[in-house]
């Protein structure tokens, strides 16, 4: 923005700095230079007379022309509007996301982490919790919900800002320019994540590679340019949102709607068109953008009698497979689980301190069974309202496998392939009375697609994490 | 400090800032880009690109194109601001097929098998739901022109000073 005393491009007329002139540290800095001094002059000069014949360039036709952009509604406030929206909703996102990563509780090894290079990204990771039961179930859903409820802010405010992908001449010098390539990570990375996320939440796997490498590395290159925006721009947003009342704004008609004064930054229009939509108008087109889809969303996420109401999200009815049927996120057939890999065959092995335990499902029918109400909560967003699983506590298995107080336990599942057929779980989850090998769900046996013979559930971890279909359990200290 | 500004364009914590973000970003970008890096690259930079240079040029284009078109369809009978009365659906069906594109159109491949559930309804919940709002919306529209066209008819039956001159 500050053009720093060289002549400014017109249009640019940015607050100039006082120059401060303290001089520099005269030793050193006067030795370095003197070694390259004579070429290093000339080659700047060059480059400062081809930066001014650049500035003095006069636009290209089209979008670089300041005339170019004429909606009277864009300027300062109007973006800072839906900056302060996506200020407190961008970092929720992050957040959740953040947890959901740490949900998977990746530090537990390689089969329960999708992303094991992350290096000092996982910096923040902690062991996961059991209780409240439902905590995967709420920042997941808040984390997918909130997403697609963010897309008409994103668009809005993409829009609000569209001049300055235009702006002439391109760079103003190496800051500006700098800033621009902050700028493309920011706008790439908001598309990127947003675009990757509502992909996967549909199953509609078309991005290149797995969706936890490009949505989590996604994210720290995106959350990096965010937070330099955030702080290069917090200042003129206040004072952007301060030029202006929002009552006032709310209560203003189209007959009284002016642009806003001249900006620096060039979002307002210079030759602006007459106004046919009030800023309230703009306002309350993008809220109701994000309302209408709050409301063929958020069902899936919260259940019960509204999940019919979430028109055109994928969780939004039950798979008819009897009354006290629930969502699936990957059928037995999906998976290549076949009938005959859990027939009369099928025996559970429990590993522990000493001889490996083999159970029919007969032999575990007949053990103390214990009851919880838990959901099932998928990254994916979407959950089960609580589910009556009846089956064996954890805790009482390790305990049978000689380890009660495991540290942790390795999970295997009958499934031939794809990812999650095994996962470790952490010791917290072992012992925490509600985790269970379920046999039974809602007063039946477990059906195929929900695990038959018998799967994990465990409170508060994700979906993924309670494997079905389980064939041995491996406790470690 | 004055040399530094003057090269450099800003003040040194600007530098700072973005140089400390570039580190972060260049650390998950090595990440990013482990496998597959040009397809991951395009798909990133391409992110923007479809953003900024198809899609809101494309719907800028429509709205300036709905508004020329009609423009001139104008009758002497009095009209509200219409544009607002097509704008509102366009842009609340639109943003439904943006982010629900994949099920409306029937794209997600695995989903009918992976959840149990039929793929098949989407398209049509999506096209009633756009049919509620254009036809709410031509409702709105009627009754805002029943009321503006009952006022002229008002207005006409008193002869008001200035009625007489040209529009």
């Amino acid at each position: 923005m500050d053009s720093g005393g060289r002549p400014s491009a017109p249009g640019s007329d940015g607050p100039q700095h006082p120059a401060s002139d303290e001089g520099d540290a005269p030793g050193r800095l006067e030795r370095v230079r003197a070694a390259a001094a004579a070429r290093a002059a000339e080659g700047a000069a060059r480059v400062r007379a081809f930066v001014r014949r650049v500035e003095r360039t006069p636009p290209p036709p089209g979008p670089f022309r300041p005339g170019f952009w004429r909606s009277p509604l864009r300027g300062p406030w109007l973006t800072s509007v839906f900056g302060l929206v996506l200020l407190i909703g961008i970092p929720l996102l992050f957040v959740t996301g953040l947890l959901s990563y740490a949900a998977y509780n990746p530090g537990l090894g390689a089969l329960n982490d999708q992303t094991p290079d992350k290096g000092l990204l996982g910096f923040y990771l902690f062991d996961w919790p059991t209780r409240p039961y439902w905590l995967y179930r709420l920042t997941q859903g808040v984390h997918v919900t909130l997403g697609v409820v963010l897309v008409p802010v994103v668009l809005a405010k993409l829009w609000s800002v569209i001049p300055k992908l235009f702006e002439w001449p391109p760079s103003r010098g190496a800051a500006h320019a700098l800033e621009r390539l902050s700028l493309l990570a920011l706008v790439g990375g908001v598309v990127f994540e947003f675009a990757t996320g509502i992909l996967n939440i549909q199953l509609f796997y078309v991005f290149p590679g797995s969706f936890y490498t490009l949505h989590f590395y996604g994210a720290w290159v995106f959350i990096a340019a965010f937070v330099v925006h955030v702080s290069l721009r917090l200042g003129r947003m206040t004072r952007s949102l301060r030029s202006r009342s929002l009552l006032t704004e709310l209560r203003t008609g189209l007959a009284d709607t002016r642009p806003e004064p001249p900006d620096p930054d060039g979002l307002v229009a210079l030759e602006p068109a007459a106004p046919t939509m009030t800023r309230r108008g703009a306002l309350a087109l993008v809220g109701s953008g994000s309302l209408l889809l709050l409301v063929v969303t958020a069902g899936q996420s919260i259940g019960g009698r509204l999940r019919r109401t979430a028109l055109l999200a994928p969780h939004n009815r039950d798979p008819g497979g009897g009354p006290k049927d629930f969502q699936v996120n990957k059928t037995a057939a999906s998976l290549g689980v076949t009938p005959a890999h859990v027939g009369p065959d099928w025996r559970l092995e429990v590993r522990g301190r000493g001889p490996t335990l083999v159970f029919t499902r007969a032999q575990l029918l007949a053990m103390p069974r214990h009851a919880a109400a838990l959901p099932i909560a998928c990254v994916e967003g979407w959950s089960t309202d609580d589910q009556h699983w009846s089956g064996l506590r954890l805790a009482d298995l390790a305990a049978l496998a000689g380890l009660p107080d495991a540290g942790s336990v390795l999970v295997e599942s009958v499934q031939p392939h794809g990812p999650y057929r095994s996962v470790v779980l952490r010791g917290n989850q072992i012992h925490d009375l509600r985790s269970l090998l379920a046999l039974q769900v809602n007063g039946a046996d477990l059906s195929l697609d929900h695990g038959h013979p018998a799967r994990v559930i465990v409170p508060a971890n994700p979906g993924v994490n309670n494997t079905k279909w389980v064939r041995r359990l491996t406790f470690r200290t | 400090m004055a040399r530094f500004v003057r090269w450099y364009g800003s003040g040194p914590l600007h530098l700072l800032v973005l140089v400390a973000s570039f580190a972060l970003t260049g650390y998950a970008l090595v990440r990013l880009f482990a496998v597959r890096p040009l397809a991951v690259a395009i798909w990133f930079v391409g992110a923007a690109i479809v953003h900024d240079l198809i899609l809101l040029p494309l719907y800028s284009l429509a709205d300036l194109s709905a508004q020329a078109v009609l423009r001139h369809r104008a009758t002497h009978i009095p009209q509200p601001p219409w544009i607002n009365y097509l704008r509102v659906p366009a842009f609340l069906s639109g943003v439904l097929l943006l982010v629900w594109f994949p099920l409306i159109l029937d794209l997600a491949i695995p989903y009918p098998d992976a959840a149990r559930l039929s793929e098949g309804v989407y398209l049509g919940r999506w096209l009633a739901i756009t049919a509620v709002l254009f036809g709410a919306s031509a409702l709105a529209f009627a009754l805002e022109l029943r009321r503006l066209r009952r006022a002229a008819r008002a207005d006409e039956k008193r002869p008001a000073p200035g009625h007489d001159t040209a529009p």
